[in-house]
Formats: C-alpha cells, structure tokens, sequence
C-alpha cells in the first residue's frame, strides 16, 4: 500500500502555524438547535475569522460530555438527526462558508454505516478531521487507515492522565493536531488551574511537534487568550452552545458576539508557542 | 456487517470479536493500573485467602443447593431441578461476589472513594456494604425511574452511608446511570475506583468480574456432584449484562452440559433482550450486542425486573452465542411474574424478578417436546437433572408486583 497524502487537517493546521494564527475552533452539535439557526451560527463562525470548526455527531451515550451537550444531541436526536445528514451539514460548511470541518462524534454511529462507508462519506464531504473521543490509539488502527485514504486525518486526544510513555506512543500515529483534554472530566467542567494547564501544555509540547489544540471547560475570552500563550489552538464547545439554546437570530447574534470576542482575544497572543 | 477487521486483534481483552477497550482517553491509563492490580493480585496467595475467608465469613458462602421438589411436581416431574441460592448471600444477591474482589483490588491501588451503578439497586447495595466495610466513601448512580421501583434498595444504601444519585437523563434508568457513574469516574479518576456490577464494560472488567463469579460455577459443579454423583443435564441463569449467568456457567462450560441464558423480553412496550435482537455495537466500553437503531442510537431497554434494564450485555455473551456454546433466548414481563408468584407459594422462596426469568424459562423448556432441548432423552437417562442460578432475592420487588399496599 502506497503511502497516502499528508491529510487535509495536517495541511490546513500546518499553514495557520506558519501564518502565526491560533485559531479559535467552535465546536456545535448538528443540526442544533435547529437547522436554520445552525447555518446561521456557521456563518458567524467563518465571519469571525475561525478557519476551522468543530461538528458533534449526536449520540444517544456520549459519555465524554456533560449535561449542555448531551441535551443539545438529545434535542436533535429527537428531531431527526442522522449521522448521513451531519455529513451532509459538513459538506455544506465547506462548500458555502470556507470552513474546516472536524467531526466529533462516539464510534457506534460509525460502526453501524460501516467504516469504510464512513470514510468514504468523510472524503465525499471533503472533512479533514475525526474525532472519536472512546476510540483510544490501541484500537484506533483500522479506522485511521480508511480515513488517511480519503485525506481525512483521525484526531487523537491526550488527557492530563496520560504519561511521558504512552503520549510518545500516542503522537508517533497521530495527525492533524493533538486534542488536549484541559482537565479530568467531561465537556463544559471547569478547567484546571491556569499553572497547572501551563504547565501540561509545556509537557507534552516537549515530547511531540504536533499542534496542541486544547479544549474541555474554556468558556472565556480571558481564559482562551491564557490558554492560546502554550498552545496552537482552542476549542470551545459548551460555552457556546449555551448560548444558542432558542432558535432564531438572537441566538446567531449571540453567538457572533462571544466568537468575535474569543478570537480578538486569541489574535492578541502573538507569535508561535513553538 | 465487517466492523470487527478494523480493531486491533492483538487479543488483549477480547471474547472472539468482542470486548476491547472503548473509553475516553483519560481513563486508558487507569485501566491498565486495574489490569496490572488484578494480575498481580490473583497471583497472590495472600490476596486469595483474604477474599476467600470474606466470601465465607462475611458474606456466608458457599450458598447451599437445594432440590426444588414442590417446584418439580409443579413443572410435570420432568426434572430434578436444583436452585443454585445465590439469595442467600449476604445483602440478597450474587452481587456482593464481585464487590467483595473488587474493593480488596481499590485498596491496593490507594483509592479513597467508590463510584458503582446500579438498576435494581443489588449491585448499588453490594457495594454500599462493601464501602462501609472498608471505609471508603461510596457515590451510586441510579435512575430516577428504579429509585422509585426499587425503593427499599435505595434506603438499605443511606443506611449504610452511601450517597445515591439520582440520573435524569435518557430512559432514567440502568443505561444512563452506568453513562453517569463514567463521568464521574472520569472526572475523579484519581481518587476513585469504579466497580462495574457486572461482565460489561471495557477490559478488564468483563474477564475480572467473571473470575469474581465464577465461584458460583464453582461451588455448584462440587454440590451438584457430590448430591447426585454426575454433572448436571441442564443450567439456567438470566441475563441483563450476565455476570450471574457467566459465574455459574463458568463451572460448566468445558463439560457436556447444556448452557441456557434467559434475557427479558420485556413486554410490548420493548424488551432487554441484546443477544436475541441486538447487533453488535459499542456502548460503555466494549464491543458486544446492543440494542440499537438503524442510525446506531442505543435503543433504551424495557423489563419488568430493574437488574436486567439494560440494551447492552457482556461482551463473552456475544461470543458465547456466536459460537453456539449458550443457547440465548428470552421470557417477557408475564411470565417472569407469574414464576415469581409460583416459587414463593410452592417454595417459600421468594426469587428476584431478574432470576424469576431463568425460573419461568426452566419451566417453559421442561414442558416443550424433547426435540428443543436434545438433553432430556439421552439414552439411559433417569431423569434429566437441572440447575437454575437463583440469583438473589425478591424482597426488593414486592412494590412492583402489586403485594407492598406502601
């Protein structure tokens, strides 16, 4: 088997670094809270100069989330989503607003349409990542494969837990960016201490060049702009999708004032973390 | 459906295809530490001895095999049926087998706080009694729905000092509390041990939590051979995640006996029963049968008994139906009520809801032709000799069978 291309994702993450931006990536459930005011979200996203954003696949069990995500996914659960259709929204966030898409999402969707399918659905939208938060490195082989063919570069997460050991062996497979879970927890708790988030980033930054990419609990501009001083990149998932419960414009509205004002902050931290 | 060739098969955890490990990062390494623990313990004698003389000083084993001679006549004399009384364990259930193993292996990794899930509330006592007898601090997680049906489960535990946390979410019941239990785990990893009260879950679980059971298995293999001088024809036990059932069929699995796994067939609201309508799929852990939707949603199970609530099972179920070795099939909500009533007239025993199911199956198999089950006319047989795996007590489930006015 020939060696495929480097991914989507390595590309798209290698040009922010040589440009200096630390991108801010919003994350947001299909499809929520419905599809109108999603598409709106998505265009305040590529408005607020975010190059990349972040689709959560629902799930019925998403045991790495707290309670604001697993709501959201439950609300569009109910209302009809399907993971074909978030494949669909991924495309379409790329074809009309420019944007990067990583999807998010836990592994029985995609064991049920199948991997290969799944891979070949991801290449068909053009997505350039996935994240599959309970598909550890060790059992990850298979599907990073299938994807790496449709240039779509497989996501691995590293937690606070993980030692000097196993994230070598982690990051030697790993592509795209590394996903650093801030603290031991589900999405949307808080977040370690600034000290000791600091100093976590600077550990793994020493044992891997991969951009670190850092998210779990970040829900301020402040925050972000701390966290952007030691890493490539934030994602901010919960305290936006707080934001954006009620349909409508108020919610894009909403949502375009907190982005414009998490990636202010972030094009405040100059220069490479490298 | 070829999603097995995509995990690795190196073979760590695995039941054929199924098991492996499913979880989110921050728990990988806590695994690995319960693996190493649970290796270096069972090699221990001093680990062995001290579980041993806990399963028989604290908890009263080995639980005694009784004929059920009333029940015989009752099921046309078709059989000796022998009751394996996992009920008389302390705390009502099998459950505390587990818990006793699973507590000694938290100390030794130096951890100061428990979190469990629970459906009926046996597991959720199991471990409230085994937290107090060590002093640790003890966090359950029960759905709001099972609280409600199992209620004198849910004051056994705050009398013993544990905490008992309502979930909300999902079906509120045995589902979402074993999601709730993960969170917290996750979030706690540190300081805290997650006992899973069953073979579910990610590696090592599903092989621990056997090897905890499998005294069952043990136990009832000497009794039944030093009663009746030979093996058993037949053994039944239910299945929601099967750590029962995988306890005494452990006894029995390399003999020639025949293997029945009972799951709930609920009623037509829906059912439990992942083996029998299920496809393979991932939730909690591990890869094995599930009750899920064409979109891969977890459908939310339905069953009478609160113990067997539950869409997944145990990941060597999955493989012990593939290969044949188990035969898997279910009773509904009607029929396990019904063998509830039976065995607490003709016996004076009354069962769980979750073993009334192996009890309404044991019946239903010695009233079909001979043809369904082969080992009832070996040549030169007597009687066929069966064992059910009576795996605890129904005290608990008297508000939900109509006899609590409460």
């Amino acid at each position: 088997m020939s060696t495929p291309p480097l991914g989507r994702l390595t590309q798209l993450t290698a040009r922010l670094r040589s440009e200096g931006v630390k991108p801010l990536v919003p994350f947001l459930t299909a499809g929520y809270p419905d599809e109108d005011t999603f598409n709106g979200v998505l265009a305040a996203v590529a408005q607020a100069g975010c190059p990349l954003v972040e689709i959560g696949i629902p799930f019925s069990d998403p045991v790495a989330d707290g309670p604001v995500i697993q709501a959201s996914s439950q609300r569009v659960l109910q209302q009809g989503m399907t993971l074909a259709r978030t494949l669909e929204l991924a495309a379409a966030a790329e074809r009309d607003h420019g944007l990067g898409v990583v999807l998010m999402g836990y592994l029985n969707p995609v064991l049920k349409m199948g991997p290969a399918e799944f891979a070949a659905a991801c290449g068909q939208a053009r997505v350039d990542g996935v994240i599959i938060p309970d598909l550890p490195p060790e059992e990850a082989r298979g599907l990073r494969a299938l994807l790496a063919q449709q240039g779509t570069d497989l996501v691995d997460l590293v937690a606070p837990t993980t030692d000097p050991d196993r994230l070598r062996q982690n990051a030697a497979a790993a592509a795209g960016f590394l996903y650093l879970v801030s603290t031991n927890g589900v999405t949307g708790s808080g977040t370690n201490t600034a000290d000791n988030l600091s100093a976590y980033i600077k550990n793994v930054r020493q044992i891997t060049d991969l951009p670190l990419y850092v998210g779990f609990g970040i829900s301020t501009p402040e925050q972000a702009a701390q966290v952007a001083t030691n890493a490539d990149g934030v994602i901010v998932g919960s305290a936006l999708i707080k934001l954006i419960s009620r349909t409508g414009d108020t919610s894009v509205a909403a949502a375009a004032n907190f982005l414009g004002q998490m990636v202010q902050a972030l094009n405040s931290v100059k220069g490479s973390s490298r | 459906m070829n999603t097995n060739s995509i995990f690795s098969t190196d073979g760590t955890g695995r039941f054929g295809p199924y098991g492996g490990q499913f979880v989110p990062e921050t728990l990988m390494p806590c695994l690995q530490e319960l693996e190493r623990t649970w290796d270096a313990a069972r090699q221990d004698p001093a680990f062995k001895t001290e579980l041993a003389s806990l399963l028989a000083d604290y908890s009263g084993r080995p639980t005694p095999l009784y004929r059920a001679q009333r029940l015989e006549k009752h099921c046309g004399d078709a059989a000796r049926i022998y009751l394996k009384r996992e009920d008389l364990n302390h705390t009502g259930a099998h459950k505390i087998n587990n818990c006793l193993g699973q507590i000694l292996l938290a100390k030794r990794m130096g951890k100061s706080r428990i979190v469990a899930e629970t459906g009926a509330g046996q597991h959720g006592v199991a471990t409230a009694t085994v937290c107090a007898l060590v002093g640790l601090e003890c966090t359950v997680y029960m759905g709001e729905v099972d609280m409600k049906r199992q209620a004198p489960n849910v004051r056994r535990m705050h009398l013993m000092g544990a905490a008992v946390i309502p979930v909300t979410s999902g079906a509120r019941t045995l589902k979402d509390a074993s999601s709730e239990a993960i969170r917290d785990w996750v979030t706690h990893v540190a300081t805290t041990h997650y006992i899973i009260g069953s073979v579910v879950g990610p590696h090592p679980y599903p092989a621990m939590v056997r090897d905890f059971q499998a005294v069952i298995g043990t136990e009832a293999r000497q009794q039944i051979l030093a009663k009746e001088d030979r093996l058993p024809d037949a053994v039944i036990a239910c299945v929601g995640g099967g750590s029962n059932a995988i306890g005494i069929f452990s006894g029995f699995v390399a003999d020639e006996v025949a293997l029945y796994g009972v799951e709930a067939g609920g009623s037509q609201a829906g059912s439990s029963a992942a083996l029998s309508l299920g496809e393979p799929g991932v939730l909690h852990g591990s890869f094995s049968y599930l009750l899920q939707t064409q979109d891969g949603q977890v459908i939310p199970a339905h069953s009478v008994a609160a113990g067997l609530d539950y869409p997944g099972v145990g990941p060597e179920h999955s493989h012990l139906k593939d290969t044949g070795r188990v035969c898997y099939d279910s009773v509904n909500d009607d029929e396990a009520l019904t063998a509830f009533a039976d065995l607490s007239r003709l016996e004076g025993i009354i069962p769980a809801l979750e073993s009334s199911h192996a009890l309404a199956y044991c019946r239903r198999i010695l009233s079909q032709p001979t043809a369904v089950a082969p080992w009832r006319k070996k040549p030169g047989m007597k009687k066929p000799l069966v064992i059910v795996n009576l795996s605890g007590r129904g005290d608990k489930d008297m508000a939900q069978t109509g006899e609590d006015d409460s």
